[in-house]
C-alpha cells in the first residue's frame, strides 16, 4: 500500500518534469532557433497562408503539376495510407485506372508507362513530393494548358531541374521534387 | 543491384556500432553512481526523492522490487486512463476533442504503460495536446525507464554474490529518466526541429490551397514527443501515420536520426551489460548475435521488396511508402522498428511485399530480442541465453552455469514460462479472432493477407511492438479488450519470471571458472544461441506463417489477386 502511495507521488512529479516542463522547454527552444519550421513550414503568397511545404495538397487542374495519389484525398485529418496489400485486387484496379487517366491527360504514347509514384499512394497520404520523371512527363500538358511559347517551355524544363532536391549529404534518401513549391514557382513564370 | 541499397544501411549500422561503447560506458557509469552530473539535475533528483519520501540507500529484494514495478505501472495506467476519460475538461485542447470511449482509453493506457504503443486511435483527431504531452509522452519516458530498471535488477542478480539486494527501483527509475532519457530527448528534439518537425500549441490551421480548396493542417507539440518515442523504443506516433507523416519525419536526415535513436539505447545496454559482467566480450557476443539477426532480416526484406510482383505488375511497390525515403529506407525502418520493440513506422507495413512483411512479423514473434525494447530486449535475450546454456549443459552432461551461476530447475521453468506464455497468447488469440465474426469483420484485405492482419495484430500486442498491418480496424470493443490483455501478458508475463530469476540467481554463489566451464563469450556460443532463437521461433510459428505471408508470397508469384 505504501508502494502505491509513493508511486502516485512519483508519477505526479514525473508528469510535471517530463510532461510539462520538458515539452515547454523544447517549445521555447524551437521558437528561438527554428520559428519557421516548428510552426509548420507554412508558405505565404500575397499575405495569405496557402499551405505547408511539407503537406501535400490536391491539384486537379491541367495548369498545375499533380501530386501523388492520396488514400485520404490530401485531407490531413487523419493522415494515413491505403494499407492495401501486395495481392489486393482493389489496389490493382485503382492503379490501373490512375494509369489510364495519367496517360490520357498527359498525352503519352501507349508504350510509355506512368511513373510508379503517380500510381501508388503514400503511407501518410500527405507525401509532398513527386519524382523527376513524373514532373517531366507532366510538363507538356502544363505548357499546352498555359499556352506557353518556346521560351517559356524551355524555362519550365529548367525550373523542373532546378527544383530537384538531391539526397541529403549526397547519400541519404531519394531525389525528389516538392509539388507545392514547384507550382508556386510555375505561377511566377 | 544498386550500391545505394548498401550504403545507407551500412552507414546507419556503422554509426550505431561505433557509438555503442561510449554510450554503453555512460549508461554503466550512471547506474554504478560514478557519473558527474550537472548540479541542477542532481538537485532535481534529490528534490524528487524528498517529495516522494524515497530513501536513496534502501536496498530491495526481488519481491519488493517487483511489487514496486507493478504498483508504479498500475498507478500509471490509472492516471493515463483518467486523463483520457476527462480529456474534455482539461486545458490545451484547442480542437475541443471529447472524452475518449472507455474501451479505447483502456487499450491506450495499457498500450503506453507496457511500452507497446499500439494505437487504435488517430492522434490528430482523438487526443488533445494535454493528453498527448502530459499523458502519453510521460509514459513514453516511464515505460522505457521501467524496462531499464528490470534489466538492472536482473544484471545485479546475475553478478552479485550471495545477496538478496537487487537495488532500489525508485532510484533506478528516476536516474534513467533524469540522466539518460531527458538529456537524450532534448538533443534529439532540437535536431528534429531543425529538420522541420513541428512543436507548437496552435489551433489547427485552415488554409485555402493554391487551387482554392480548403485544407486543415494539424498542429501540436510533436517534436518533444517524437524524440522520446524513438529513444524510448515506444513508437506511438503523434499523428496517425506515425513517422511517415511529414510533420513527424520530414527529411531523410530526420529519418536517419529516428532509426539511430531506435537502436542506440538497446545497443548500448549490451555493452553496459558486458562491463557489469566483468567482460566486454560477453556484451559484444550478445550484440553480435543481435546484429547478425538484424542484417539477415534486412537482407531478406530488401531482396523481397525489390523483386517483381506479377500480381500488380511492378517491382519495389511504392504503395504505402514516402518518396523522400524510398524503398531502401522504408524497408530498413520496417526491419529495425520490429527488431527493436519500437513499432514506429515510416511506411505502411501492410503494403510491404509478403516476405518483407513476414520478416517484420518474425522479428516480433521471436520475442523482441533483436536489440529489443529499452531494457526489455536484453532481459528477453538473457532468457534465451539461459535456455541455450541449459541445452548445452544437457548435451555435455554438466550442471549448466552462466557467468559462474548455476542455472537450475527454477530458472529454466521461469524462462520457459516467459517464452511459452507469449507464443500461446499470440496463437490462441489469433485463432479465436480468425473464427469469430467480431475478429474477421475488422480485416480490410481478403485472402491470406487478411489473416496476416490478425496474426500481426496479436504478435505486435504481445511483443509490445505496436506497429500494425493497419488495414485492420482495431478500434472495436472486441479488439481493444483482447489486444489490451495481450499487451499486459506480453509485458508482465515476462517481467515477473525475470524478477523471480533475478532474485534466485542473486542468492547463489559464483563458482570459479575451470577447464570444464562452458564459455559464453565465444563464437560457438553465439552460434548456439542464434540456433536456439531461430528453432524455438520457427517451430512455434511456422504453421501460422504458412497460412499468412508464405501462402500470399506463393500466390502472388502466380499473379493471383484477392
Amino acid at each position: 500500500m505504501k508502494k502505491l502511495f509513493v508511486s502516485i507521488k512519483l508519477l505526479l512529479a514525473m508528469t510535471l518534469v517530463t510532461g510539462i516542463i520538458y515539452p515547454f522547454i523544447i517549445f521555447a527552444a524551437g521558437r528561438l532557433m527554428f520559428p519557421y519550421k516548428t510552426s509548420g513550414s507554412l508558405i505565404e503568397r500575397g499575405g495569405k497562408i496557402i499551405g505547408s511545404e511539407l503537406i501535400e495538397q490536391n491539384f486537379d487542374s491541367t495548369i498545375y503539376f499533380h501530386p501523388r495519389p492520396s488514400a485520404v484525398n490530401c485531407n490531413p485529418l487523419p493522415s494515413g495510407g491505403s494499407n492495401l496489400g501486395p495481392t489486393s485486387k482493389q489496389l490493382k484496379n485503382i492503379s490501373d485506372s490512375l494509369e489510364a487517366v495519367y496517360v490520357l491527360q498527359n498525352g503519352l504514347d501507349k508504350n510509355i508507362h506512368a511513373p510508379s509514384d503517380a500510381l501508388f499512394s503514400s503511407g501518410s497520404g500527405l507525401d509532398p513530393h513527386i519524382s523527376l520523371e513524373n514532373a517531366r512527363l507532366q510538363s507538356e500538358r502544363i505548357s499546352n494548358a498555359r499556352k506557353f511559347d518556346e521560351d517559356k517551355r524551355k524555362r519550365l524544363n529548367e525550373l523542373i531541374n532546378s527544383m530537384l532536391e538531391k539526397p541529403q549529404f549526397g547519400i541519404l534518401g531519394e531525389p525528389v521534387i516538392n509539388v507545392l513549391e514547384l507550382n508556386v514557382e510555375l505561377d511566377k513564370l | 543491384m544498386d550500391i545505394k541499397y548498401f550504403i545507407q544501411p551500412a552507414f546507419l549500422l556503422l554509426t550505431v556500432t561505433l557509438l555503442t561503447p561510449p554510450a554503453g560506458r555512460y549508461l554503466f557509469r550512471v547506474f554504478e553512481g560514478k557519473i558527474k552530473i550537472p548540479g541542477f539535475i542532481k538537485a532535481a533528483e534529490t528534490l524528487i526523492y524528498r517529495i516522494c519520501g524515497i530513501r536513496q540507500d534502501e536496498e530491495m529484494n526481488w519481491k519488493t522490487y517487483l511489487w514496486s514495478v507493478l504498483a508504479f505501472n498500475f498507478a500509471g495506467m490509472m492516471l493515463l486512463f483518467l486523463l483520457q476519460i476527462f480529456q474534455n475538461l482539461l486545458p490545451l485542447n484547442p480542437q475541443g476533442f471529447g472524452s475518449v470511449p472507455w474501451d479505447l482509453a483502456f487499450n491506450t493506457a495499457v498500450s503506453f504503460v507496457t511500452n507497446t504503443n499500439w494505437q487504435a486511435y488517430a492522434g490528430e483527431t482523438t487526443m488533445s495536446y494535454a493528453v498527448q504531452m502530459s499523458g502519453l509522452a510521460v509514459q513514453n519516458f516511464l515505460s522505457a525507464a521501467t524496462g531499464i530498471t528490470v534489466i538492472l535488477a536482473l544484471s545485479r542478480g546475475i553478478t552479485s554474490r550471495k545477496s538478496e539486494n537487487l537495488g532500489n527501483f525508485w532510484k533506478d527509475l528516476v536516474r534513467s529518466v533524469l540522466y539518460i532519457l531527458i538529456p537524450g530527448s532534448v538533443i534529439v528534439s532540437v535536431l528534429l526541429m531543425g529538420q522541420g518537425v513541428i512543436q507548437n500549441f496552435s489551433q489547427y490551421l485552415n488554409v485555402t490551397t493554391l487551387e482554392g480548396i480548403s485544407q486543415t493542417i494539424p498542429m501540436g507539440p510533436a517534436a518533444s514527443q517524437v524524440a522520446i518515442k524513438m529513444l524510448g523504443t515506444n513508437g506511438g506516433g503523434f499523428f496517425n501515420s506515425n513517422s511517415a507523416h511529414p510533420f513527424e519525419n520530414p527529411t531523410p536526415f530526420s529519418n536517419f536520426i529516428e532509426m539511430f535513436c531506435i537502436l542506440i539505447i538497446p545497443a548500448a545496454l549490451t555493452y553496459a551489460y558486458g562491463l557489469k559482467a566483468g567482460s566486454k566480450k560477453e556484451g559484444w557476443i550478445i550484440f553480435g548475435v543481435m546484429m547478425f539477426l538484424l542484417v539477415s532480416g534486412f537482407a531478406v526484406s530488401i531482396f523481397s521488396e525489390l523483386s517483381y510482383n506479377p500480381a500488380l505488375n511492378t517491382a519495389s511497390l511504392l504503395e504505402g511508402k514516402e518518396l523522400r525515403f524510398g524503398t531502401v529506407n522504408s524497408v530498413l525502418f520496417s526491419t529495425i522498428t520490429t527488431d527493436v520493440s519500437c513499432g514506429a513506422v515510416n511506411a505502411m507495413h501492410s503494403s510491404l511485399s509478403p516476405l518483407a512483411g513476414m520478416v517484420a512479423l518474425v522479428n516480433i514473434m521471436l520475442g523482441e530480442i533483436i536489440f529489443g525494447g529499452v531494457g526489455s530486449g536484453l532481459y528477453g535475450m538473457l532468457i534465451f541465453i539461459f535456455i541455450t546454456v541449459f541445452i548445452a549443459g544437457l548435451m555435455v552432461g554438466r550442471t549448466p552455469e552462466y557467468l559462474g551461476k548455476k542455472i537450475e530447475a527454477l530458472e529454466i521453468k521461469m524462462a520457459i514460462i516467459a517464452v511459452l506464455i507469449q507464443s500461446a497468447v499470440i496463437l490462441m488469440f489469433t485463432a479465436a479472432a480468425s473464427v469469430l465474426t467480431q475478429g474477421t469483420s475488422s480485416a480490410l484485405n481478403s485472402g491470406p493477407h487478411g489473416f496476416s492482419e490478425i496474426l500481426y495484430t496479436f504478435s505486435s500486442a504481445v511483443g509490445n511492438n505496436g506497429s500494425a498491418f493497419a488495414g485492420l480496424n482495431a478500434n472495436t470493443v472486441f479488439y481493444n479488450i483482447l489486444t489490451g490483455i495481450a499487451m499486459l501478458v506480453g509485458r508482465f508475463g515476462v517481467i515477473i519470471p525475470v524478477m523471480v530469476i533475478a532474485g534466485n540467481l542473486g542468492k547463489k554463489n559464483i563458482s570459479p571458472v575451470s577447464a570444464g566451464t562452458f564459455r559464453t563469450d565465444n563464437y560457438v556460443f553465439a552460434l548456439l544461441l542464434t540456433g536456439v532463437i531461430l528453432i524455438v521461433g520457427a517451430l512455434t510459428f511456422f504453421p501460422a506463417l504458412c497460412l499468412g505471408p508464405i501462402a500470399e508470397h506463393i500466390l502472388m508469384g502466380q499473379g493471383v489477386l484477392f
